[in-house]
């Protein structure tokens, strides 16, 4: 997993609530067995009428080529629905490191996050102000002292992150590798429940 | 100390606590299929580790396989690949394997608890958010990502921050023609898509004791629909009842043994929740879905909201987004609306029990000539019951087409699919945009509900059919 510590970008806004995971990425692209590639398909039926490139949806906003960056601001309960870790790899495909919102589903959250994708989660009042910016106006996501910045103004806000997941996500480690180092403490508690 | 249901399996298999971090727990039942396993087989290969402990795993071939001619080569390509790449990581690892063809293939959730795999006390995961329904025979089941199932596979454990944990009491007896995915429905609706997330539910009231397993069944299924990590039911005679004489299930003494322990798998009665909920069996009438997400439910009687009653301006906008999908206005009442499809399947409503409901409604009528029916039992053991009561005599003579084991039209991932623009009522989970298929509409409802639409080919209250 690749580390990160400081974004800084434009933004694309998604002001919709409730996005879920099928909308992210359609049950029918999930065939891949590898977890590379979904990118071209994240909102695959968002982005095209009757699933064609030729026939773009020229409203919906990853279709806008003024929006761009590598921070995605979305609608509260982000992620909801379907487990499908192909989500995230989805958005991390398309170039997405970063997801805005006031609130997320849960399982989408750890998928997020054992992919690299830090999910931020603000108040409604501070995710409003973000989708009030104007086009081109960027963020500060800082994971080191857990705050996004809306850097025309200075406005920042904390977000929460657990100790141990900003540690791996800072410098790479994801949770096999936590794991399998405490391979012996798992040993010994399988005894204990025979 | 006075605990719930759910700390007392939790802190059963909490390996260590990591501090300002989540715990680790251990899995005793793990169960895959073919889409969100193949990264994780590959992840283990690619970091050079072994399979820790290949017997607590169980595969089926369930998400993407055909539902008519199963026993021929898949004719999708990727569909086959994948099913496919089952078979040899399965082989290669030494997981066993109910695939294609095998009398036990199924969807993940129907075959665990027929098998007698799945038992009180258990945590159990997979990577399907529908794992919640394992939950109902006092289980901590729920869905996991595919990064999740790689560390099951080197480790047997997993990452996760405890849950909060909420009580769903249901006290009351339930109205004629109301079925436990009435119930379901009308807690998410009243709870929302989201109103559970982060937490653990434990659904208790004498109206949830009074159901069989298959019909717990169903509602723990649903508990992701209104977010919920999981849902769980504190086992009793009825569990015990069903699970006696299962395949995989205890015998002799080894049964003695495990109901000295299910029997101590309650909520004691000083258990603190962090959030309890109440509600009325009476007030309960049959329900269905009128939007894009589980949440926007109406019983079969009212009319969908118009947009002014709704006072917040987020959720105007998501009602309006939502009924511009589906085509339908505000205030109209959905009751004698045509529908153009009828599936009957998922691993919330293709068991056994579920069927004969449907046939119970259906015998000696024929479908709507304008309405396709599709019945998906949900296992091979299902079809062969449905088989052995003769409710496939029924089925056919009403002009469904009674298919293969599989998710099929629920998540429209193989051929099944609901047309663009068609309305179907579906027994299944998820009524999002596209999920039976690109512009495909779904009305989320109980078999009951669905089978009277097929013999309409209008949404239908069923207690018109029942009187």
């Amino acid at each position: 997993m690749k580390a990160l510590k400081h974004i800084q970008s434009t933004f694309i806004p998604l002001p919709d609530d409730n996005v879920d995971t099928d909308q992210i990425i359609p049950a029918r692209f999930l065939k891949s067995t590898s977890r590379d590639g979904f990118g071209k398909n994240l909102f695959r039926d968002w982005r095209y009428f009757n699933n064609d490139e030729a026939h773009p949806k020229i409203d919906f906003i990853l279709n806008k080529p003024e929006y761009k960056g590598s921070v995605l601001v979305a609608g509260k309960n982000f992620g909801c629905g379907s487990s499908r870790e192909h989500a995230a790899w989805a958005l991390l495909d398309y170039g997405f490191n970063v997801v805005v919102s006031s609130f997320f589903a849960d399982i989408f959250k750890n998928n997020a996050l054992n992919n690299g994708v830090l999910p931020v989660q603000v108040s409604d009042d501070f995710l409003q102000k973000i989708f009030s910016l104007k086009n081109g106006s960027t963020l500060s996501i800082d994971l080191e002292s857990q705050t996004i910045t809306i850097d025309t103004t200075g406005e920042k806000e904390n977000f929460d992150i657990n100790h141990y997941k900003k540690t791996c996500l800072l410098n790479g480690y994801d949770d096999i590798d936590y794991l399998i180092s405490i391979k012996n403490d798992i040993i010994n508690f399988e005894k204990t429940l025979a | 100390m006075s605990k719930t249901l759910f700390q007392k399996i939790w802190e059963k298999h909490l390996v260590k606590t990591i501090p300002d971090g989540p715990d680790v727990i251990y899995i005793d039942k793990h169960f895959i299929h073919e889409v969100t396993s193949p990264q994780a087989f590959s992840g283990i290969e690619k970091r050079g580790l072994s399979f820790f402990r290949p017997k607590k795993t169980v595969a089926t071939a369930d998400h993407n396989v055909p539902t008519i001619n199963q026993h021929l080569p898949i004719k999708e390509e990727l569909s086959r690949i994948q099913v496919q790449k089952l078979v040899d990581n399965c082989k290669n690892h030494h997981v066993e394997l109910y695939g294609l063809g095998h009398p036990f293939q199924g969807i993940v959730h129907i075959i665990g608890p027929e098998l007698g795999i799945t038992q009180p006390g258990m945590t159990i995961v997979c990577g399907d958010s529908h794992t919640s329904t394992h939950g109902a025979f006092g289980s901590v089941a729920f869905g996991i990502g595919t990064s999740e199932v790689e560390m099951v596979f080197a480790t047997q454990c997993i990452l996760q921050n405890r849950p909060k944990v909420m009580r769903i009491n249901i006290e009351g007896t339930l109205h004629k023609g109301v079925v436990s995915k009435d119930i379901i429905l009308y807690i998410i609706s009243k709870v929302s898509a989201s109103g559970a997330t982060g937490h653990f539910v434990e659904y208790a009231g004498s109206a949830i004791r009074s159901l069989s397993m298959e019909a717990r069944m169903t509602i723990c299924n649903m508990s992701i629909e209104m977010g919920a990590r999981g849902g769980m039911i504190a086992p009793d005679e009825t569990t015990f009842e069903y699970m006696k004489n299962r395949l995989f299930a205890p015998k002799d003494d080894e049964w003695e043994k495990a109901m000295i322990q299910w029997k101590k798998l309650y909520s004691d009665k000083d258990a603190v929740f962090d959030k309890e909920i109440h509600i009325n069996a009476t007030e309960i009438e049959p329900m269905i879905t009128y939007g894009t997400n589980p949440g926007l439910g109406i019983t079969i009687n009212a009319h969908v909201p118009t947009i002014e009653s709704i006072a917040d301006e987020g959720e105007r906008k998501n009602i309006e987004h939502a009924l511009k999908y589906m085509g339908l206005q505000p205030g109209q009442l959905l009751k004698g609306m045509p529908v153009q499809n009828v599936f009957i399947g998922s691993c919330t409503n293709a068991r056994i029990e579920d069927l004969r409901l449907v046939a119970s409604i259906i015998k000696g009528k024929t479908k709507n000539k304008n309405v396709k029916v599709m019945i998906v039992p949900g296992s091979q053991q299902v079809a062969a019951q449905l088989k052995a009561e003769g409710l496939d005599v029924i089925f056919n003579e009403a002009g469904f087409q009674i298919r293969q084991a599989g998710c099929s039209a629920c998540l429209g991932m193989n051929e099944d699919k609901v047309p663009a623009g068609e309305y179907c009522i579906s027994t299944s989970n998820r009524n999002f945009e596209g999920r039976q298929g690109a512009g495909s509409r779904t009305l989320l409802a109980s078999p009951l509900t669905a089978a009277a639409a097929a013999i309409t080919g209008v949404v239908t209250d069923v207690r018109d059919f029942l009187n």
